[in-house]
C-alpha cells in the first residue's frame, strides 16, 4: 500500500465540462485525466485522483468554469494500491 | 509515480463539495458573472480573459462604478451574462463610446473589451486617439490573431506564415503585409499611463495577466490617463488546430511576435522588440 | 409677491451660435463634432459655450468618432448632440442607425451645403429599418424654437431627431431671443447606464439587438418589429408644416428650409397682385405631411415643387398626391464655385421667375 497525500480537492461542474482537457497538462502534480464517460453535451470531462495540491491552475485554464477548488484544512492520506509504487 | 501507475489510482468523487474539513480558495466563475454558460468554442482563452478582468473589477470594489463598452466579437457573448452595466458598440467603436461615457461619468470605471479585428483593424484610429488625448478609460484587447466570430480570417494582428481562410497559404510579407503591434503605438503616446501585454497561455501567465489588469484599472481609477491590456488568447478554431494544440501555438507562435510584458507604467517606456529580447521563461 | 419674469433679452446671432445657445439652454451638455463648411461655426461655439455650465465639447478625430462620443454620452442619460453637413453625415450612417434601433434620443444638427440633401435626412443612409424625425427650420427664428423641440421629442420618443439647416440659416444674424420652453413631464431615463446595478443581477445593458438575457440571446425580430410601430405613431402624432392661401390656389409651390422663405415671400406678392398660388411648407421632413399636403394641395391645378438640388422631396410630393394633381419641379441644382454655399437659385427675383414660369 502507498500513501499518497492531497493538500487540495476539486469540485466539478460536470455538465459544463466542452471537453477541452487543458486541464491535464495545466495540473503540476498531473493528478487529472479525461475520462471514458461522456457527460449530456457527449464530452468527455475531468477526473481526478490522489494527490491535489489544491493550486487552482485547472480552475485558472478551464474556459467553462467547471472548477471550484478547495484546500483541505488538514492533509488528506489516501492509502492506495496493493502493489509496488 | 509515472502517469500510467496514476491512472491505475482510485479516482475521486469530485461532483460534490468535499466531505473533509476543507475550505474554499477558488470559485466557479467571478461573482460578475451570472452564469458559467458562453457560446464560446472549447479550448477558447476568452472567457478565461474575461474572468481575469471581472474578478478585478469585483476586487477593487467597483462593480457598481463599471460601465463596459462592448465591441463585436466572439467575445460579445458576454453581453449575455456579465453582471456589469455595458454598452453594446460597433465594430472597433468601443473606445469613442467609452469616451462618451467617461466625459459625463468621470467616477465610474470604463472598460472596453474588443479583439484584435475590432481594435486594431477597424478601431485602429479610435484607440490610438483615446490614449493620445489621455482619456481615462482602460481599454481591454483580447488577441487570437483572427477574426474567430466570422470564422478564421485574417487580422492586423496575425503573424507572418498563419493560415487563415483569408491567407491561406500563411501571411506573406510581401502579399499581406506585417502585423501591427498595437501595444507599441500606444505606449510612447503623452496620453498613455499604462500599457501592458498579457497571455492566457498557463497558470502563471494567467496569474500575471491579472496583475497587468489590476495595473490597469488602478492608472484609470487614480486619473493618471488612458491603460491598456492586451490578453494574447487562444483559437483553436480559428487557427485551425487540435483544441489541445491552443496554448503551445499561443506562447510559440503569437506570443513569439506579440511578446508579453509592460510597455508603459508611468515613465518607463519599453518596446516589444526589448521584452522578446529577454530571455524568455517557459512561463511568463 | 409674485415677480414677473424678465422678458428674454434678444440679441443678434448668426444661426449657428443661435442653435447652439438654444440647445445649451434645453439642457444639452454634451457635444462631439469635427469641423466641416459650412457646420464649423456649430462646433466653435459648442466649444465655447458648453464647458462654462459644467458641459463637455470634443472636437473629435472624425465625425464617426464624434458620433459614437455622443453615443456613450446618451447612453448616461445625458443630452447630447451631434452634426455636421452631408459628407460628414455620410460617415456617420452606421451608427445612425445603431443609435435609433438602442433607442438613444440624439439630437444631429445638419448644416447643409449648396445641394439640399433631403433624401440623406430623410431616408438615411444606414442599414435597417430606422428613422429620424427632422425639423427644417425657414430661418434662425424658427430654428430656436425648434431645438428645445428637438430635445423634447427626442427624449419623448427616445429616437435621433435632426436640425436640418443650411449654409444660409448658419451665417445669417438674426434678432432672437433664446429662452426656456417648458414641455409636459418626461420619464425616468431608467435605462440610463452609471453602472449602480452592477453585481445585483440586473445590470443594464444597451444595444440595438433586442437583446434579452433571460431568454440567453437577441431577438432582433421583437425589437425591429416593436421600433417599427413607434414610427408609425411618431409619423401619425409629430407632423408640422405651415400653409397659406392653399385653399383656392390653382399652383400650390412646396419648399422646405431656408429656400422657403423666399417661396413664401414671392408667394404672398402674387397674391397681393391678385395670383391665385398657395405655398405649403413642410416642417418636420420625416414624417412629411402627406396627407396634409394632399390636403391643401388637392384643388389645385399645379404642384411646383422648389427644392435646390436634382429633384428629392418632389418624391415625397408626389407621393403625397399620387397622380392627382401634375407635380412640377423647378428648383435645380444651385450652388457656388466652393460647392458649399448659396448659389443663384437663393434669390427672390430668380424664385417669383421660377414660380411665375409654373403658373397654369
Amino acid at each position: 500500500m502507498t500513501a499518497i497525500v492531497s493538500r487540495g480537492t476539486v469540485r466539478l461542474d460536470v455538465e459544463a465540462c466542452k471537453g477541452c482537457a487543458l486541464c491535464v497538462p495545466a495540473c503540476p502534480p498531473r493528478v487529472l485525466s479525461m475520462s471514458t464517460a461522456r457527460n449530456e453535451r457527449g464530452a468527455r470531462y475531468p477526473e481526478l485522483v490522489p494527490g491535489c495540491t489544491g493550486c487552482g491552475a485547472c480552475r485558472l485554464v478551464c474556459p467553462d468554469y467547471c472548477f471550484e477548488v478547495y484546500k483541505f484544512d488538514e492533509p488528506v492520506v489516501h492509502e492506495v494500491g496493493g502493489g509496488e509504487a | 509515480m509515472t502517469a500510467a501507475d496514476k491512472r491505475s489510482l482510485p479516482v475521486l468523487d469530485i461532483a460534490a463539495p468535499p466531505s473533509q474539513a476543507a475550505h474554499l480558495v477558488g470559485d466557479f466563475r467571478p461573482e460578475l458573472l451570472r452564469s458559467s454558460e458562453h457560446d464560446l468554442c472549447p479550448g477558447c482563452g476568452e472567457p478565461v480573459a474575461m474572468r481575469l478582468a471581472l474578478e478585478v473589477v469585483q476586487e477593487l470594489g467597483c462593480a457598481q462604478r463599471a460601465i463596459c463598452s462592448v465591441g463585436i466579437g466572439c467575445y460579445t457573448n458576454f453581453t449575455l451574462t456579465m453582471d456589469v452595466d455595458s454598452v453594446q458598440c460597433l465594430h472597433g467603436r468601443a473606445p469613442s463610446v467609452a469616451t462618451g461615457i467617461k466625459r459625463m461619468r468621470p467616477e465610474s470605471l470604463c472598460f472596453t473589451l474588443q479583439g484584435d479585428g475590432d481594435m486594431v483593424n477597424e478601431g485602429l484610429q479610435e484607440v490610438v486617439h483615446a490614449a493620445a488625448r489621455g482619456e481615462r478609460i482602460t481599454c481591454i484587447m483580447l488577441n487570437n490573431g483572427v477574426f474567430g466570430e466570422t470564422g478564421g480570417h485574417m487580422t492586423a494582428t496575425t503573424v507572418l506564415g498563419q493560415r487563415t481562410k483569408s491567407s491561406l497559404e500563411g501571411r506573406d510579407a510581401g502579399y499581406h503585409g506585417h502585423p501591427i503591434l498595437i501595444a507599441d503605438l500606444l505606449a510612447p503616446l503623452g496620453g498613455a499611463a499604462y500599457v501592458a501585454r498579457g497571455s492566457v497561455y498557463n497558470a502563471a501567465a494567467i496569474t500575471a495577466t491579472k496583475r497587468m489588469l489590476r495595473h490597469a484599472f488602478q492608472a484609470q481609477l487614480d486619473g493618471r490617463g488612458f491603460s491598456f491590456v492586451e490578453i494574447l488568447t487562444m483559437c483553436p478554431t480559428g487557427w485551425f488546430i487540435p483544441v489541445e494544440q491552443g496554448p503551445q501555438y499561443l506562447h510559440e507562435v503569437l506570443g513569439a511576435v506579440h511578446g508579453v510584458g509592460v510597455l508603459r507604467d508611468g515613465d518607463q517606456l519599453r518596446t516589444t522588440r526589448e521584452l522578446l529580447a529577454e530571455p524568455r521563461k517557459g512561463s511568463r | 409677491m409674485t415677480s414677473i419674469a424678465p422678458a428674454p433679452r434678444r440679441q443678434l446671432m448668426a444661426g449657428s451660435e443661435a442653435i447652439v445657445a438654444a440647445a445649451v439652454e434645453a439642457g444639452c451638455r454634451f457635444f462631439a463634432g469635427y469641423p466641416m463648411t459650412p457646420f464649423t461655426e456649430v462646433l466653435e461655439a459648442f466649444a465655447r459655450r458648453l464647458p462654462p455650465v459644467g458641459g463637455v465639447c470634443i472636437n473629435a478625430e472624425s465625425e464617426i468618432e464624434a458620433v459614437g462620443m455622443a453615443w456613450g454620452a446618451l447612453a448616461t442619460g445625458a443630452r447630447a448632440a451631434t452634426g455636421s453637413t452631408g459628407q460628414g453625415l455620410s460617415l456617420m450612417m452606421e451608427s445612425f442607425s445603431e443609435i435609433a434601433r438602442a433607442e438613444l434620443p440624439l439630437v444631429v444638427i445638419n448644416m447643409a451645403r449648396g445641394q439640399y440633401d433631403y433624401t440623406q435626412a430623410t431616408r438615411g443612409g444606414g442599414h435597417g429599418d430606422y428613422r429620424h424625425l427632422v425639423l427644417a427650420p425657414i430661418d434662425v427664428d424658427e430654428a430656436v424654437d425648434l431645438v428645445p423641440l428637438a430635445f423634447d421629442l427626442a427624449d419623448r420618443w427616445r429616437n435621433p431627431v435632426q436640425i436640418y439647416g443650411d449654409y444660409l440659416l448658419a451665417h445669417t444674424v438674426q434678432s432672437v431671443a433664446v429662452a426656456p420652453r417648458a414641455f409636459p413631464p418626461l420619464p425616468a431615463k431608467d435605462w440610463a447606464v452609471d453602472g449602480s446595478l452592477g453585481g445585483t443581477g440586473r445590470a443594464r445593458n444597451i444595444n440595438s439587438l433586442g437583446l434579452v438575457r433571460d431568454l440567453k440571446g437577441i431577438r432582433p425580430q421583437e425589437l425591429w418589429t416593436r421600433l417599427q410601430a413607434k414610427w408609425d405613431r411618431m409619423a401619425a402624432e409629430e407632423i408640422r408644416f405651415e400653409a397659406e392661401h392653399t385653399a383656392d390656389a390653382e399652383l400650390v409651390v412646396v419648399a422646405f428650409g431656408s429656400l422657403a422663405k423666399f417661396a413664401r415671400y414671392v408667394v404672398r406678392q402674387l397674391r397681393a397682385e391678385g395670383r391665385a398660388v398657395g405655398y405649403f411648407r413642410p416642417i418636420t421632413l420625416w414624417p412629411f405631411p402627406k396627407v396634409e399636403l394632399g390636403r391643401a394641395a388637392g384643388g389645385c391645378r399645379r404642384i411646383a415643387v422648389l427644392e435646390q438640388n436634382a429633384g428629392q422631396m418632389v418624391e415625397d410630393v408626389l407621393l403625397s398626391v399620387l397622380g392627382r394633381v401634375e407635380t412640377v419641379s423647378i428648383g435645380g441644382i444651385s450652388t457656388d464655385n466652393s460647392g458649399f454655399g448659396v448659389g443663384d437659385l437663393l434669390n427672390a427675383d430668380e424664385v417669383r421667375r421660377r414660380i411665375e414660369g409654373a403658373l397654369p
